[in-house]
């Protein structure tokens, strides 16, 4: 028996945007049915990956088949088979959220009324039914990047790329979308995802490629990758510097790597397996020596903390781009950064 | 395989067909656009009565057009300037297009290579067929007549047409080679200004310096200018024949020009979008 062929299978892809080197021989294998996702920092290649296996750019070496076709010899094939949503929603302002999905099943070759249809299926399958007949400058951020992802699976294509589908999205719309993404791939669609946050290939990601400087650094599941960086970690502030020995006797049999002490801030932080089970055992146990805790969570690897381990540089902290991305802004990678750190937050709330 | 994704994949394919159907889905959707901003359309149809009413009653006073009221030789230039100025939409419209990364949509799907353009180009004329009536209202409210056959006439609106279709393949290129909206914008002007004022627009050609004259005399501008006078019968019986072959013959000269100039940037355009990326 022999595996099913891989939908995206990619060789050696090579760009330059002038002096910069957008991707530097990327090889990518994506599986059907499954979920790439493609990790790395604003600049690190993802969209011009996506932009060349989407027939939006040449590449300058390399090949790729998607979904069996080749994308240098056969590119209208490769079009026929795959959806695209990027990460600005590509759609258009004046039009109504039914005339873009009718206006894009119509270029795919839909018939009539099938387009109509599919339309109809879409809004209703993404909440846009009672926005469908208004113009798109009605709709928020959250409901453009729905319509934009509705328009790439129009013609429910075999293959999907999806170029930061969340990004610049609030918490709550993110959770929706990813919902929507899960079950996409239930139903068999392959996807190649791109992303900043470790948390989002984790939540939808079979396997993650670690991208930096149009390279590959790292490729595994989230479990591997995490491991990678030391998993999880607790992170203590107590409130009596002078107790932080007593704490680090505490903590320490737990751990599973050296315990880093921070006495400036009053902060250990211990690599653990098993993070809350610990996180229970490690307060009962400070509280039944009285040391006061000012401060406890249970802190996962950030896509920082995992640029920094197999980097050595930070990943928000890189000022090289992609031409393409210059849009973006520097405003932009504040927010980013902000996410960033709300998200972090949130680990600790839960746990 | 579900029902939709056969009818994508296993439709038989028909070149022709299947273009001229992208090209009228595209056409559709600017055809939309142009009715939800009819604020566009207020600009477009408020430009051309200004221009009358400015050349007419500011310069008409000044300017001597021997044999003709200066207002009957006025309007064919505000004609010919009208659907030069209606081609920049197609440069804007693309522009916006490619700014708000629609572009990128239509690349990625299995459509027509040519069709965003052609389809573009196609709809924008509407714009220069509403321009041109309004003009034509505005002409004979301050006293222009058509004075050959109605045919004529009609063949003198269809030139001009043309002509704004051919300018805004131009314009389309131009716009996939420039950055933004605004550059668009202002490049266009920088091109449309010298065109529709070193011509027999706005003064007869004949009283240009040298180098001017000769420029005049083969832009194609005065020679669809030309080409509507005589087809609107607005030459009056006396003028001296003009001197340059492209004048002699507008309507031939424009026609040349027109398709030669479809010939040349439809081709290249397309090959600019297949090859454009986002921005």
């Amino acid at each position: 028996m022999t595996a099913p062929p891989a939908a995206i299978h990619a060789r050696g892809l090579r760009k330059r945007f002038g002096e910069v080197e957008a991707l530097a021989g990327l090889d990518l294998t994506v599986p059907q049915g499954t979920v790439l996702g493609l990790l790395g920092p604003n600049g690190a290649g993802k969209t011009t990956a996506v932009s060349i296996l989407t027939t939006l750019l040449e590449p300058e070496e390399g090949t790729a088949t998607i979904a069996g076709a080749d994308l240098r010899t056969e590119p209208d094939d490769v079009r026929r088979r795959i959806g695209l949503s990027g990460q600005f929603a590509a759609v258009d302002e004046v039009l109504t959220g039914r005339e873009n999905l009718d206006m894009i099943g119509r270029l795919y070759r839909l018939d009539r009324r099938t387009a109509r249809r599919r339309a109809g299926e879409l809004l209703e399958r993404f909440d846009l039914v009672d926005a469908g007949d208004r113009p798109v400058t009605t709709y928020s951020g959250g409901m453009r990047r729905r319509l934009d992802l509705a328009g790439a699976l129009v013609a429910e294509p075999p293959v999907l790329f999806l170029d930061e589908p969340t990004t610049g999205l609030d918490p709550r719309s993110r959770i929706d979308l990813w919902g929507v993404i899960r079950e996409l791939v239930e139903r068999g669609t392959t996807l190649l995802l791109t992303t900043q946050y470790l948390e989002e290939a984790d939540q939808l990601a079979d396997d993650i490629v670690v991208i930096d400087h149009g390279r590959a650094i790292a490729q595994g599941t989230a479990d591997q990758l995490k491991g990678q960086v030391g998993g999880e970690r607790i992170e203590l502030v107590v409130g009596d510097a002078r107790r932080i020995p007593d704490a680090l006797a505490v903590v320490a049999p737990h751990s599973t790597a050296d315990v880093e002490v921070r006495a400036a801030t009053r902060t250990l932080l211990a690599p653990v397996a098993r993070g809350v089970d610990v996180l229970a055992e490690v307060l009962h146990e400070l509280r039944g020596r009285g040391i006061e805790v000012s401060d406890i969570g249970l802190r996962r690897p950030t896509l920082d903390d995992v640029f920094l381990t197999l980097t050595g540089h930070r990943a928000g902290g890189d000022d090289r781009r992609e031409p393409e991305e210059d849009r973006s802004g520097d405003d932009r990678g504040d927010d980013r950064r902000d996410d960033g750190r709300r998200q972090d937050e949130l680990v600790e709330v839960r746990a | 395989m579900s029902a939709v994704t056969h009818q994508v994949l296993g439709r038989r394919r028909r070149p022709v067909v299947d273009a001229a159907s992208d090209m009228a889905v595209i056409a559709r959707r600017n055809v939309i656009k142009i009715t939800r901003v009819p604020e566009v359309l207020v600009f477009v149809l408020l430009s051309p009565i200004m221009f009358v009413l400015l050349f007419g009653y500011v310069f008409g006073n000044s300017i001597d057009v021997p044999g003709t009221g200066y207002r009957e030789f006025l309007i064919a230039g505000i004609f010919a300037q009208t659907v030069l100025f209606g081609a920049t939409f197609t440069g804007a419209g693309i522009a916006e297009d490619m700014q708000k990364g629609i572009i990128d949509r239509f690349r990625s799907l299995p459509m027509s290579r040519g069709a965003v353009l052609a389809g573009r180009t196609a709809s924008d004329v509407i714009y220069n067929v509403l321009s041109v009536i309004i003009m034509a209202l505005t002409g004979l409210a301050v006293g222009w007549r058509i004075r050959g056959s109605v045919l004529d006439a009609l063949l003198g609106f269809a030139l001009l047409l043309l002509f704004g279709y051919a300018i805004s393949w131009v314009m389309a290129y131009v716009a996939l080679l420039v950055p933004s909206v605004e550059v668009i914008n202002n490049a266009s002007f920088m091109v449309i200004m010298p065109l529709t004022f070193v011509a027999n627009t706005f003064v007869p050609s004949d009283d240009l310096p040298g180098p001017l004259r000769a420029f005049a005399e083969w832009n194609p501008v005065s020679a669809v200018t030309q080409a509507s006078r005589e087809l609107f019968g607005n030459i009056p019986a006396g003028v001296p024949e003009p001197d340059a072959w492209s004048l002699q013959h507008p309507v031939l000269y424009t026609l040349l020009w027109a398709v030669a100039t479809v010939a040349v940037f439809a081709p290249l355009s397309v090959a600019r979008y297949q090859r454009t990326g986002r921005r």
